[in-house]
């Protein structure tokens, strides 16, 4: 569909003045996309900050490895490199035997009765930092094979735990958003399709005085375009607010539970998401619900 | 300029609109087609605007055969035939200058063309000075010649008016008419579609009755004659 100047005028003219001559069905378009995006956008950020807070549970979730006691510290170290080389292992932290020693006698100092232990009964060991907590149960079974390693503990429990919540919250992000884009494109089409409907007889006139389709779909284009976008700009600020809001209360109430995700990390995702699905939804729902009064 | 041949339609509920229409309408010709409600007159104007396709038989418009015509087509085709209907179909929101200039605006004319031709055309309607009203500013006469305005401004080969009297009383009808008339006396073709058979009596000019689907009469010198509902 090639445009001359003069033509993309009269399509931006036409497209901006039909809004303002339609302007109930303009409002209740742009209100429909803003109802929408800031449903699926809260919903979003609830997904994004769940993903977060699981996330900072896993790295804490990491591998114990204890080095056996005939191995020497310097020979202990040395493992650092074998370790690192073990697909999904991201970081090593070692602990000599002494400052083992010293950590538990740190966290017992008030009752006095380990005074007396020698620090050797402790063991050399690393600390050891997965990249994906499902897959700890296989890292934990390469580091076995290492002979100078004595024993492994990890938590397995909690690791399957936390892998759950996030497939459970990445599974419901999917569904939800899913059934809220079909709402969403049910109720916008039909709302297209009364816009367009209270309009068939300028459209019927159009082809009557030899309108090419295209001619007749631009204005509408432009007109969805404009209304989109309107609609995806008002939504976003209103989930900005909205976030700040929310996230101000949850400081307040829980405060040290843990940290919301920082609304400007997201925000240029979330504004070209926004973008997108208005873009799609006003210009896409225009020239599909145009069709139907086009083919005479 | 229009050729129906043996012309058959039917529906797709059973009615059988036209019964094998033969007629022929020559560049630079006026007549009317006249029949009573039901008569397939209405099928007639659909068929020749491209609205519908016959189901036997051939139409030609413009040198075209409208059962053959590709889609893409059509809008091209319509540009050299203006039509004029009952009802006006004028676009509400848009003054009586703008209304014109849309047709012009659809097949791509430029501004400047637009400034020259527009005047040129509602003067020839007598509309001159109502340039700047909406349709619903102006009485049904008015409307129906900006209808005749916006059918003629792309000085189209051919002029099919559909009931372009329904709507207005005796005097404003025969106003129409005279301007239809006066727009052939330019060269354009026109076709007349009418059941108004005493408004037809006033004009010496061809007739073609239909009823029942079938040419019942075709020439100037009187008609088949009918009792309207």
């Amino acid at each position: 569909m090639k445009m001359n100047r003069n033509r993309t005028f009269y399509y931006i003219k036409e497209g901006v003045s039909s809004i303002f001559n339609h302007s109930l069905m303009s409002f209740a378009s742009v209100c429909i996309i803003i109802a929408f995006l800031v449903i699926m956008g809260s919903f979003i950020l609830l997904a994004v900050n769940i993903n977060a807070l699981v996330g900072e549970l896993e790295n804490d979730n990491i591998i114990l490895a204890h080095i056996d006691e005939t191995v020497s510290e310097s020979e202990a170290r040395a493992l650092e490199h074998t370790i690192l080389s073990i697909p999904n292992v991201t970081n090593v932290v070692f602990t000599t035997n002494r400052e083992a020693y010293e950590n538990f006698i740190g966290r017992h100092e008030d009752e006095g009765r380990f005074g007396d232990i020698d620090y050797t009964v402790f063991r050399h060991r690393f600390s050891i930092f997965v990249e994906d907590v499902a897959l700890i149960a296989e890292t934990q079974q390469e580091l076995r094979h290492i002979p100078e390693i004595a024993r492994t503990s990890a938590n397995l429990t909690v690791a399957r735990a936390l892998v759950n919540v996030r497939n459970i919250v990445s599974w419901v992000s999917i569904i939800v958003v899913g059934v809220l884009l079909a709402i969403s494109l049910f109720i916008m089409s039909n709302t297209i399709k009364l816009a367009t409907f209270e309009r068939r007889e300028e459209i019927s006139i159009m082809k009557m005085v030899g309108a090419t389709n295209s001619f007749i779909r631009w204005p509408f284009i432009f007109e969805g375009f404009i209304l989109g976008l309107t609609g995806a700009l008002i939504a976003f600020v209103s989930i900005m607010a909205l976030y700040g809001f929310a996230a101000g209360r949850v400081i307040e109430i829980e405060a040290g539970l843990f940290q919301l995700v920082v609304f400007s990390t997201i925000s240029v995702p979330l504004f070209l998401l926004f973008a997108g699905i208005g873009f799609g939804v006003g210009v896409g729902g225009s020239a599909f619900a145009l069709n139907r009064y086009l083919k005479v | 300029m229009i050729r129906m041949t043996d012309v058959f339609k039917e529906y797709a509920n059973g009615t059988k609109a036209l019964k094998g229409v033969t007629f022929e309408l020559n560049a630079g010709e006026f007549a009317f087609l006249i029949g009573p409600s039901g008569s397939g007159k209405s099928t007639i104007i659909r068929l020749l605007i491209g609205e519908i396709a016959p189901s036997d038989g051939e139409v030609i418009v413009n040198g075209q055969d409208m059962d053959n015509i590709k889609m893409r087509k059509m809008p091209y085709l319509r540009r050299t035939i203006g039509v004029i209907f009952q009802d006006f179909r004028l676009i509400e929101n848009k003054t009586v200058f703008e209304n014109v200039a849309f047709a012009m605006r659809v097949i791509g004319a430029s501004n400047k063309e637009i400034r020259q031709r527009v005047p040129y055309v509602l003067e020839l309607v007598g509309l001159e000075f109502k340039a700047k009203s909406r349709p619903d500013e102006l009485s049904g006469g008015e409307q129906q010649r900006v209808a005749i305005a916006r059918a003629l401004v792309n000085n189209p080969r051919l002029i099919i008016a559909d009931e372009p009297t329904g709507n207005l009383d005796p005097a404003r009808s025969l106003e129409i008419l005279l301007l239809l008339k006066k727009i052939n006396d330019l060269g354009t073709t026109v076709l007349i579609v009418t059941h108004e058979k005493p408004l037809v009596d006033q004009f010496s000019q061809r007739v073609i009755a239909i009823d029942g689907g079938r040419i019942v009469n075709d020439g100037m010198d009187g008609y088949y004659d009918y009792e309207d509902e």
